[in-house]
């Protein structure tokens, strides 16, 4: 068949990867900010000199690598795994309402992580990570299941509705154990409400590189992502062998939010809310959405945790109760903005 | 020649068998349309031709070759497939819509080109949907988003599309005009298109090969002149309709008589 010779401007990339530097600069900028703050105010030239020419006699510099930089860092790769992960779930479902937290993968993975430490004694950090991506995997079947059961099968409501009573049986069994067993409690209260304070580094290599896989596999797998968000039928009439690919997704969504919840605890909001917020600028090609959605997310939980971290000082709020008191009001306003 | 053709195809969803023994060649530049009455296997028939689902027994040959030893990309860049009532991801564009159906023939190291863009523009171009290039589907007519949907399959490229009830739930003369643009992409571009509608008179008025389907076979094929008649719609639709010929088109059509026409004839 012909083709119309005349060449066209390139529009289809129009939305490209402009926006990366912009946020990468705002990104390293909030990165330095949360550095910086803290119970002891460092001056932004300390820690960039922390950097650049590290002392190791200079306290300041200690505090910027012993202390605050774990933290940053952690603070990066939970929020940019956390938003991928929902931009992820929200084209495979159809769904705007998925996200990590809302469709019980988060709470499948901490309640894993509180049996297997308070009621089983778990004290080896290794198997964390693993136990946690279990109990992601597990509540993610069984919301599914429950969804398929309901009349009309997996639709975006039941698999919603499906992934809140999860969530909220999860979370009542996690609250029986707390009252149970309150000793061995103690050490998991602040993480269960999805913390970045004083976390263990070393938790970051466990979880670190299969993280990195799963984000650098999300990536490269959101085209489809895309033609799987119009249908089953539609993308298989385009070549995607869709049960294969949801397959992949499925296990890159699980590593991340395992990954995620073993490092800072159950965060919720940053997959729902970021992805909507990045759908603003970049319209809704997952090719876009997806890497966008990473970087968003992950400036976005450095912001949150330097408010976290200075709001009421001397004293520190839990990260994921200002994600949800941020988090909530912003998708609300998402939502009327789209019904409008 | 046929490019695509069934051989003694049964098939349907699990257990419940709907296809019996279909035999079916589709001519070349040509359009074929598939009719029957609900549940008569035509949507089936389509789907198990796109390779969408498999027959339980029998065979789909495209180009010659099993298309169930092809694999999915393959099958993608020979065959494009309108399924039923697609639906766009909320707020994407009609171009991002369209530049979908270049993905049979991208890959991670083959990325965005030229050839690429090109398929695209003429896609949009055919498909008579410039105006709206840049605007998100949702905010387009019925008509227009089935429009951007056939851009996409022939962004795809390919000599073969499948539509599924491309017309549902559309105006008459958005119809029409589809159709007409079905017939050009046959006709004049050498597509071969095969097409389920609902709509008879559309069906005898566009197809150059017209299919009847009836409990899972096919009880009737031919040019419509052939076969179009009142005794096979009565056999296959169980429908009491006068064919008759429009004397302005040429065309048939066809005109039920409905139960109170019936009534008044008994009452005589």
């Amino acid at each position: 068949m012909t083709v119309a010779a005349a060449p066209s401007p390139v529009r289809h990339s129009a939305r490209s990867w402009s926006g990366v530097p912009v946020l990468l600069a705002i990104l390293a900028g909030l990165f330095l900010l949360h550095i910086a703050v803290g119970a002891k105010a460092l001056p932004l030239g300390t820690v960039v000199d922390a950097f650049f020419a590290f002392d190791s006699k200079d306290f300041d510099h200690v505090i910027v690598f012993n202390l605050r930089l774990p933290r940053a860092v952690i603070a990066v790769v939970v929020g940019a795994t956390l938003a991928l992960a929902g931009a992820l779930m929200q084209g495979v479902t159809r769904n705007p309402l998925a996200d990590p937290a809302l469709l019980g993968l988060t709470s499948g993975a901490a309640f894993a992580v509180v049996i297997a430490t308070s009621v089983y004694g778990l004290a080896t950090m290794a198997l964390l990570p693993w136990i946690a991506m279990a109990g992601s995997l597990g509540a993610a079947a069984i919301v599914y299941i429950i969804a398929r059961l309901v009349p009309g099968g997996a639709t975006p409501l039941s698999m919603t509705l499906a992934g809140a009573s999860v969530s909220a049986f999860l979370g009542a069994v996690i609250s029986a154990i707390h009252l149970l067993n309150q000793e061995t409690f103690e050490n998991l209260r602040v993480w269960l409400t999805g913390s970045l304070a004083g976390r263990d580094v070393t938790m970051l290599y466990y979880v670190g590189p299969p993280m990195l896989v799963a984000l650098l596999a999300g990536i490269l797998l959101a085209p489809r992502v895309t033609v799987l968000a119009m249908g089953d039928d539609v993308a298989q009439g385009l070549g995607v062998r869709t049960g294969p690919l949801k397959a992949q997704l499925l296990a890159v969504v699980v590593v991340l939010t395992a990954g995620a919840v073993a490092l800072a605890g159950p965060l919720g909001f940053i997959g729902l809310v970021i992805p909507h917020v990045v759908r603003l600028y970049v319209g809704s090609d997952y090719r876009w959405i997806v890497p966008y959605a990473a970087l968003a997310g992950a400036a976005y939980l450095l912001g949150v945790d330097i408010i976290a971290r200075v709001a009421i000082p001397p004293r520190e709020i839990s990260t994921g109760i200002i994600t949800a008191m941020i988090g909530a009001p912003l998708f609300v306003h998402l939502v009327r903005r789209r019904t409008r | 020649m046929s490019r695509l053709e069934a051989v003694g195809i049964d098939a349907g969803y699990a257990d419940a068998p709907i296809l019996d023994a279909v035999d079916l060649l589709v001519p070349d530049g040509k359009v074929t349309v598939l009719v029957g009455p609900n549940g008569c296997g035509k949507s089936t028939l389509l789907k198990t031709l796109a390779r969408i689902l498999s027959p339980s027994r029998g065979q789909v040959l495209l180009e010659g070759k099993d298309i169930h030893a092809l694999n999915t990309r393959a099958v993608a860049s020979k065959l494009g497939l309108l399924p039923q009532g697609p639906v766009a991801p909320e707020g994407l564009t009609v171009r991002e819509l369209v530049s979908q159906g270049r993905y049979p023939h991208q890959s991670l190291l083959r990325q965005w080109t030229r050839a690429d863009e090109e398929a695209v523009e003429y896609a949009i171009e055919t498909a008579g949907i410039t105006q709206f290039a840049d605007r998100s589907v949702d905010t387009l007519s019925g008509g227009q988003r089935q429009r951007c949907w056939v851009a996409m399959v022939l962004a795809q490229e390919t000599r073969l599309i499948l539509l599924d009830e491309p017309t549902t739930f559309l105006d008459l003369k958005v119809q029409v005009d589809l159709m007409d643009l079905f017939a050009s992409l046959a006709h004049d571009r050498g597509h071969t298109l095969l097409i389920v509608l609902h709509e008879l008179s559309l069906a005898a008025a566009y197809a150059d090969y017209l299919v009847m389907m009836k409990d899972g076979k096919i009880v009737s094929a031919g040019e419509p002149n052939d076969i179009f008649t009142a005794d096979r719609l009565k056999h296959v639709f169980d429908l009491d309709a006068s064919v008759l010929r429009d004397p302005v088109s040429g065309r048939l059509v066809c005109v039920p008589v409905g139960a109170r026409r019936r009534v008044l004839e008994a009452a005589q």
